[in-house]
């Protein structure tokens, strides 16, 4: 019989009775298959949204005189929110957190699991029922409020779908986005616990890796800002049930207390996103320069300091909503200091690949991807923090395109370089690097080819979330430029599921291989991993990005290195 | 996968002071959870100020003095229960736990007959559909007889920020209740009493929020 030392994941779990098939995967308490689960999960709801937003590029081919009309004007709102709320709740949010930071911050620590496995469990469980609860209640309700639920039109709207069906899809939607709440606030309730409970012999705080460092802080995050959306959600819930008036003037409330207690997550929100997709970029970029990375302890610190930065700037999402002037400044200003830590991760990427033996393999094309696409995301977000510059800009597409950089070109290239990296690791096998490589080049390049046009419409007054535009030549020609490049990400997008799923079925390599000669912790167990990912306890003597100790320690035969070395 | 499929043995991590620390940061939560519900109520109290009051003073202060040391007293005896349990003194543990679900009972039946005295001042909420269909109170839905803006979102909140605390107080009972099964079963033993231990401070953490409650709706008039 074989033993837990000697068996993948992949072939045995723990948690439930069931051994094999589908029941022994939707039971298992084991952090890895957990990882995996949410991954197959994030990435169909991924596709889907991926395919809503396509057709909303598409709507925008030809201006309102041509008649064109892919989606029908009155579904058009029910489309972009059915995007966005998958986009944010069901893909964004919990990517990598739920993805990766499950399956490797425990490998990355030297710990068996996370601190809860079943609560772990629990959490996925959370996250399905809510993800089908939100989907299901806009495909028969058509809920068309956006993903930010702002008062008083989503206390007002009773929506139809596109089927006709009526449906109060609004409350479900709300009730479903608590429900994935309490789901990530127990994701991050785990990892603090793992992290501070379960750290290896020798792991101190400053050798943890750091992708694990912005799980740490990203979980914070999580914490500390979801039950407070949470409950305003379902206030919203209870305003459409039995009116109180919380938000309705006509009773004197006021609906700009909910925009306050909605941002008061939601802007944090947008570093839970962020954050372990520029963990990510922190273990590809000194893995693929073989080099230590420059400013470990600051990027470290950089993380907990944008995290709590974060939380002081919710604000500027409501510059045009009539805010006093005193707080408009104060949050401005604010909104320019998480520029600081921000800018200080981006000079240690590029200062880490100062004179490195640079290996352009796929996950470090995205990790490259992020940084461009980052920069102009997170520079264009300082014209948006601006006070002035943020009144001319505010509901156009100039906003759309700000995000999708920080969001897309952002976070989900992280993602995706993550999966990139770490595909030999969860599975045993090594996709085409040629298909990964032209995979990354269309989604590089209809990236921006799709979102730069639409930062000129924006500036020239395309407003956001309109269903059409006048046929004036500027703004035809750069909209079908933004399509064009739609069409281009797509492609890119298929090309990606295409090289996962010849990889798994096709590129079986040696249980034993570090293929990017990694000097961090993980690369150290079996690929895919034991269940119990170390046969023995390991002990951490060194720094996690010490590649001078880890040639030494290859050469010596105490770790392993990539096979060609 | 073509390997023959294996069952091991159930990784079994038990840390005591992890979990307690997770407990605390889960209640935590459930603190910012209650913290919107208590900004919504400044802002509104700050905006209306003289209709909070005239509001607040048709709520019984007396009936209000009593469920807080109801509700004090069976924090008491959770951890009067809690130590009989470290003590090894299991029986003794077993009745104090049932004194505080008993007290944790009283509070919600007092608060039931609490709010039945506002629905027979025509005050409480009614569903949507109700009030369209004419059966919402007159005080709190449009039309001549509704009372003042601040007085209508002080009942509102009043029965929001009350109930959600009472369904609180349910959970907690019923938490108490499955603890006590445990205990008859032995599950729960002066060796293993975490699980006493963190309903202990869940029930604690409800006690705390109603110590805010209290004064804000009963005592501030």
């Amino acid at each position: 019989m074989e033993t837990a030392s000697s068996t993948s994941y992949l072939n045995s779990h723990t948690g439930s009775r069931w051994t094999t098939g589908f029941m022994s995967w939707i039971t298992s308490t084991d952090h890895k298959r957990i990882g995996v689960m949410y991954g197959f999960t994030m990435f169909s709801f991924f596709f889907l949204a991926v395919c809503l937003g396509f057709l909303i590029k598409l709507q925008k081919f030809y201006p309102a005189a041509s008649g064109w009309e892919i989606i029908p004007v009155e579904w058009y709102g029910s489309f972009f929110t059915l995007h966005s709320v998958i986009m944010i709740f069901l893909f964004i949010v919990p990517g990598a957190p739920a993805v990766l930071g499950n399956f490797f911050l425990p490998l990355q620590i030297g710990a068996k699991d996370v601190a809860f496995p079943r609560v772990n469990l629990l959490s996925y469980w959370l996250y399905l029922f809510g993800a089908i609860m939100a989907v299901v209640g806009i495909l028969l309700g058509g809920a068309d409020t956006g993903w930010t639920f702002t008062p008083p039109y989503s206390v007002t709207t009773r929506t139809i779908s596109m089927f006709g069906t009526q449906f109060d899809s609004v409350s479900w939607m709300l009730t479903a986005a608590f429900i994935l709440g309490w789901g990530t606030i127990l994701t991050g309730i785990n990892f603090i616990i793992t992290i501070h409970r379960m750290r290896a012999k020798g792991m101190s705080y400053f050798k943890m890796p750091l992708f694990s460092w912005s799980i740490y802080a990203a979980s914070w995050i999580q914490v500390l800002a979801t039950p407070v959306v949470g409950i305003t959600l379902l206030m919203i819930v209870l305003e459409r049930m039995m009116p109180v008036g919380f938000f309705d003037p006509n009773k004197g409330g006021d609906p700009i207390l909910f925009q306050h207690l909605f941002w008061i997550y939601s802007h944090p929100a947008v570093y839970v996103m962020i954050l372990p997709s520029m963990g990510l970029v922190s273990e590809i970029i000194p893995t693929n320069s073989q080099k230590p990375i420059f400013g470990y302890k600051s990027i470290a610190i950089a993380s907990c300091s944008i995290a709590g930065v974060g939380y002081l700037i919710w604000a500027h999402h409501m510059f045009a909503t009539g805010m006093s002037d005193v707080a408009s400044i104060i949050f401005s200003f604010l909104t320019f200091f998480v520029a600081i830590p921000t800018a200080i991760k981006v000079f240690n990427w590029i200062a880490t690949l100062y004179k490195a033996s640079i290996a352009l393999t796929p996950p470090m094309l995205f990790a490259l991807g992020f940084v461009f696409n980052f920069s102009i995301g997170g520079l264009t977000g300082m014209f948006l923090g601006s006070l002035s510059t943020d009144i001319h800009l505010h509901d156009t597409d100039f906003i759309v395109a700000h995000f999708h950089y920080t969001m897309f070109g952002g976070a989900a290239f992280g993602i995706i370089g993550g999966i990139f990296h770490y595909f030999p690791k969860m599975f045993g096998k090594m996709y085409s690097k040629k298909l990964a490589t032209a995979t990354f080049g269309f989604m590089f390049t209809g990236f921006n080819a799709l979102f730069i046009p639409m930062f000129i419409l924006g500036f020239y007054g395309m407003p956001r979330r309109y269903h059409t535009y006048p046929d004036i030549p500027l703004f035809t020609n750069l909209q079908q430029a933004s399509t064009i490049g739609s069409w281009i990400l797509v492609v890119g997008v298929i090309l990606m599921f295409i090289t996962w799923i010849h990889g798994l079925r096709k590129g079986q390599i040696s249980s034993e291989e570090n293929p990017w000669n990694s000097s961090t912790l993980e690369w150290q167990t079996a690929s895919p991993p034991t269940l119990y990912n170390f046969d023995e306890d390991p002990i951490v003597t060194r720094h996690p990005y010490d590649y001078d100790a880890f040639r030494a320690e290859v050469k010596a035969g105490t770790s392993k290195g990539a096979r060609d070395e | 996968m073509s390997e023959q499929a294996v069952t091991v043995e159930a990784f079994h991590h038990h840390d005591e002071e992890g979990t307690r620390l997770g407990f605390w940061l889960f209640l935590f939560t459930e603190l910012l959870l209650f913290g919107a519900f208590f900004i919504v109520y400044g802002v509104y109290r700050s905006a209306h100020l003289n209709d909070f009051k005239i509001a607040a003073e048709s709520l019984n202060t007396g009936i209000g003095t009593t469920n807080t040391i109801i509700l004090l007293a069976s924090s008491l005896t959770m951890v009067l229960s809690l130590n009989a349990m470290k003590a090894g003194r299991v029986k003794l543990a077993k009745s104090m736990l049932l004194i505080t679900m008993g007290l944790g009972t009283t509070f919600l039946i007092i608060k039931g007959f609490e709010w039945n005295a506002k629905f027979a001042h025509h005050l409480f909420l009614q569903t949507s559909a109700a009030i369209a269909e004419g059966k919402g109170s007159p005080l709190l839905t449009p039309g001549p007889e509704m009372l003042p803006d601040g007085q209508v979102l002080f009942y509102g909140l009043y029965f929001i920020m009350t109930g959600t605390h009472a369904l609180h107080i349910i959970i907690g009972a019923v938490w108490m209740g499955i603890v006590y099964f445990w205990i008859s079963k032995g599950s729960i033993n002066p060796d293993n009493a975490g699980v006493l231990e963190r309903c202990g401070l869940y029930w604690h953490l409800v006690d705390v929020i109603w110590i805010f409650l209290f004064p804000l709706y009963y005592l501030v008039a």
